[in-house]
């Protein structure tokens, strides 16, 4: 399965990498391949700063005394590791890149149904980003990622507005790339591609976009009305001033909890895709899967309030959000369990991909399990604001978002690149990411159990065992993602060019060149088979997609 | 669900389309149909956008009532009803302008566009004055805010405290002024479509931009019918 | 592709024209009773009957071909709703204020 039919090099084809050169034609494209990649770029550049902030505050966390950094400075460590992390790798990372560069072609489409809004939004994420590191080099935040207030808006003496502000022009970013992907989903699928024969990784990413939509928005009012607060001392959050600082907290959470499912949905989307190709088998329960993704969006909308349970909210409205909260974690697992049902008798092959998808299958199920956990009102006033919390979010979003990230990069690396990764270096590393995230994210579930309270810089001693292992994990963690980079961009010069389907995959993708051509298709494709058709594939029904007219 | 053809059939290139027709999308109506939709779109996120505002004035109202309908009965109430009026007239002539284009009138078109434009700039005028007029009673909310001895409604021996005063005073104007912000907005895309006009780029065929843009101004619009009677209409009994 | 089958909507503007500016005229005038707590229902109803006529017959919301339109306006609305009520949960059973 990994070897693919012999590798033919003939002359050099037109592709969308090739077609034009020069900075110009980067800078001003439409093409949603090559918007794909800048966003590619851009985010891997956020990625390492977030990361940098991470190294320090792990180096921080091997000794219990404060003594890398000061208080203050720490407070802005974490703060924005947080916020760029969040905002400016995990928001955009799937959608940007591998949405913007697939999900047209998947639907059998050419372009984005609004390429010139498709490139407003890297713009506009890349002026967000130019904003956000003078706010960083300049001083920072200090406020948390989550900006409460009265802290933020009365008491910080930090950058806030000007963080807050770059967090509002990303979100039209976000905005943006929704809207674009709902049109397009509507309105520019291939004849014969109806919404039952969509890959889930298109269900994924439309589900996403209505939370981009509906949610962003929120948040973006919330920080006009931050920056307002502090600028013209207004009162609205103030309690000395007769405002009230849960309004903010409600307003914040009302966006950032759909938020947590903008950065998962389309994970589970590639891991959907990762899976049925390499169990060589359609994905099991199509229609709940797809569904599932819907209502992950819609309850994702009714829960927010979890995370303000011990923040002074009423207890009835405690036991509303508690009872919500369980409710929405139904459909991820329903998730689960097709993913499972779809191993189940499956071709397994494990190549990098399908490692990085087990991978997924784990660290997501045990978040989210302990998410549970969070949602139980009684355990929750135990470990709220300790590690336990820390650990949660990090295996989904790293556990669980970034892992799937990773294995779509992969899986779709020769469709971008023309190019083969090495093999055996991408399983070497997957493995090493694998423990090197246990190893930091596990410990933490404990040090929050036994009562260590999240963004303190100091700790009693006896934390000190845990704390080490876990910033000995996040060293091979780091190393885990450095060798991807590597390897890929040497991939890029040095690597057995690709063929157009290597994995034999299903999916319109597969049936573009590898790189694909600017518009994608020579004709209009037609679709006339269901999603997932590997049993036609692998007993040589071949799809007749080769793009009749 | 499915209405599965979204797209139109491989149509060659031959077919004869408007300068306007993007190469990616495969027919005018596909074009359309993809930029309303947009423009729809949008529209709800405007909606969720000032549905923030909205949300925070619901809660402060419900708390500090009494304060609120002492603030709202300071300002002016047959201004913000003449501005509704203003709205809705121009909401009117933006239908009139795409009548205009439907029906290949020119002068219709075109004079309902400037007409829009001008009640635009009507409506930001009297917002200019009741703008001013709180800035002199010492009503913006700031260092130099002051409402001292201002009865509450129905109940002439309480004071409105003022603090919660401020808070309604911050809501009216980060309301009314996201409001007026998109009304110049509003006015920047009809610039562009009056000039577009002008030139001749519409015709019964194609106005997408027309419709697009008046989806806009009537959000516009809708926010406002509801900021009226929310902001200015508390609490007028005599 | 506009409508030259169908008989002129000009009467349709019109008439939703007319009962707007109406609707503003009645919601000023019903704000100076006393309705006591209905004052504020009056208001909204005629505001929503309002946005009705302009989203339906200025933005054509009514004549859509598709439900898909409708679908959108809906499913925003609702999300909004669920912002202003689940917060109200909150500040409703808090006990104090």
């Amino acid at each position: 399965m990994s070897m693919a039919t012999p590798i033919v090099t003939p002359v050099e084809r037109e592709d969308y990498l090739n077609k034009e050169y020069g900075v110009a034609s980067w800078l001003l494209t439409t093409d949603h391949k090559r918007i794909a990649l800048l966003y590619l770029i851009s985010i891997t550049f956020f990625f390492f700063i977030g990361g940098f902030f991470a190294l320090l505050i792990r180096l921080e966390l091997l000794t219990p005394a404060g003594d890398l950094v000061q208080a203050d400075t720490y407070n802005k460590l974490f703060t924005m590791h947080g916020q760029v992390m969040v905002f400016f790798f995990l928001i955009p990372s799937i959608p940007a890149v591998l949405g913007n560069f697939l999900m047209p072609m998947m639907i059998g489409a050419k372009d984005l149904a609004f390429p010139r809004i498709n490139l407003l939004s890297w713009y506009l994420y890349i002026i967000a980003g130019i904003m956000m590191l003078h706010c960083i080099l300049t001083g920072g935040v200090d406020t948390g990622w989550t900006f409460y207030t009265p802290f933020s808006t009365a008491f910080s003496n930090t950058k806030v507005i000007e963080a807050g502000l770059a967090i509002f022009v990303s979100g039209f970013s976000s905005i943006l790339t929704g809207l674009n992907f709902v049109v397009t989903i509507h309105r520019m699928r291939a004849p014969g591609m109806t919404w039952s024969r969509l890959p889930l990784f298109v269900w994924a990413h439309y589900a996403t976009s209505i939370i981009q939509i509906l949610g962003t928005p929120v948040i973006a009012i919330t920080l006009v009305l931050v920056v307002a607060e502090r600028a013209l001392h207004l009162g609205i959050f103030d309690p000395k001033l007769g405002g009230d600082p849960l309004l903010f907290q409600h307003l914040f959470w009302f966006y950032s909890h759909p938020a947590v499912y903008i950065m998962i949905l389309p994970s589970m989307g590639v891991v959907t895709e990762i899976i049925a190709c390499f169990s060589r088998k359609r994905i099991f329960g199509y229609n709940f899967v797809a569904l599932s993704s819907i209502s992950i969006a819609v309850f994702g909308f009714l829960v927010w309030a979890h995370h303000m349970f011990v923040a002074g909210i009423s207890v009835y409205a405690a036991l509303v959000f508690s009872l919500l909260s369980y409710s929405v974690a139904v459909p991820s697992a329903v998730k689960v369990f097709n993913w499972t049902a779809t191993l189940y008798k499956g071709s397994i092959h494990y190549d990098a991909p399908m490692l990085y998808a087990f991978g997924f299958l784990g660290l997501f199920t045990m978040g989210g399990l302990t998410g549970l956990f969070l949602a139980a009102l009684g355990i929750n006033v135990h470990v709220t604001d300790t590690y336990f919390v820390v650990a949660h979010f990090h295996y989904i979003m790293v556990g669980g978002a970034l892992m799937g990230y990773l294995g779509g990069l992969h899986f779709w690396w020769p469709k971008i690149s023309g190019r083969l990764y090495p093999e055996g270096w991408a399983r070497l590393a997957a493995l090493i990411v694998f423990v090197g995230f246990n190893l930091t994210f596990f410990p933490q579930f404990i040090l929050g159990y036994v009562g260590m309270p999240r963004r303190y810089y100091q700790y009693p001693g006896e934390f000190q065992v845990l704390n080490v292992l876990s910033t000995a994990g996040a060293t091979v963690l780091g190393i885990g993602y450095l060798l991807p980079m590597i390897y890929f961009l040497w991939s890029m010069r040095y690597g057995k060019p690709a063929p157009d389907n290597p994995w034999n995959a299903a999916g319109l993708e597969w049936q573009t060149q590898s790189p694909p051509t600017t518009f994608n298709f020579e004709k209009q494709p037609v679709v006339t088979w269901e999603a997932y058709n590997y049993d036609e594939i692998d007993t040589g029904h071949k799809q007749e997609a080769k793009v009749v007219a | 669900m499915s209405h599965s053809q979204a797209a139109v059939p491989t149509s060659s290139h031959d077919d004869i389309h408007s300068p306007a027709l993007l190469h990616h999308f495969a027919t005018e109506e596909q074009q359309r149909n993809a930029s309303n939709f947009g423009m729809w779109i949008f529209i709800a996120t405007e909606v969720m956008f000032f549905g923030g505002l909205f949300c925070s004035y619901l809660i402060y109202r419900r708390w500090y009532f009494g304060d609120f309908g002492a603030a709202s009965k300071s300002i002016d109430a047959t201004l913000g009803a003449t501005n509704t009026a203003v709205l809705i007239c121009s909401s009117l002539t933006v239908v009139l302008a795409i009548w205009g284009a439907q029906i290949a009138s020119r002068k219709l078109m075109i004079g309902s566009l400037i007409l829009t434009m001008l009640f635009g700039l009507a409506f930001l005028g009297i917002k200019g004055k009741e703008y001013k007029d709180k800035f002199e009673e010492h009503h913006v909310p700031g260092a130099s805010f002051s409402f001292e001895n201002v009865s509450i409604p129905g109940h002439p021996d309480q004071y409105a405290n003022p603090r919660h005063a401020q808070i309604f005073f911050a809501l009216y104007f980060i309301m009314t002024g996201l409001h007026a912000l998109h009304m110049i907005v509003g006015l920047g895309i009809f610039t562009w479509l009056l000039v577009m006009a002008w030139k001749g780029r519409f015709t019964p065929e194609y106005h997408t931009p027309l419709e697009v843009g008046g989806l806009y101004w009537h959000f516009v619009d809708i926010v406002w019918i509801y900021l009226f009677p929310l902001l200015y209409l508390i609490d007028r009994h005599p | 592709m506009s409508d030259h089958a169908k008989s002129s909507p000009l009467k349709t503007y019109f008439g939703v024209w007319i009962a707007l500016l109406v609707g503003t005229y009645l919601t000023y005038a019903v704000a100076k009773v006393d309705l006591g707590p209905y004052n504020a229902a009056v208001a909204l109803i005629i505001a929503t009957t309002k946005a009705l006529l302009v989203a339906l017959f200025f933005m054509h919301l009514k004549g859509a071909s598709e439900k898909l339109l409708k679908v959108v306006v809906i499913s925003t609305i609702f999300f909004l709703f669920i912002l202003m009520a689940l917060s109200m949960a909150d500040y409703a059973t808090r006990g104090y204020k």
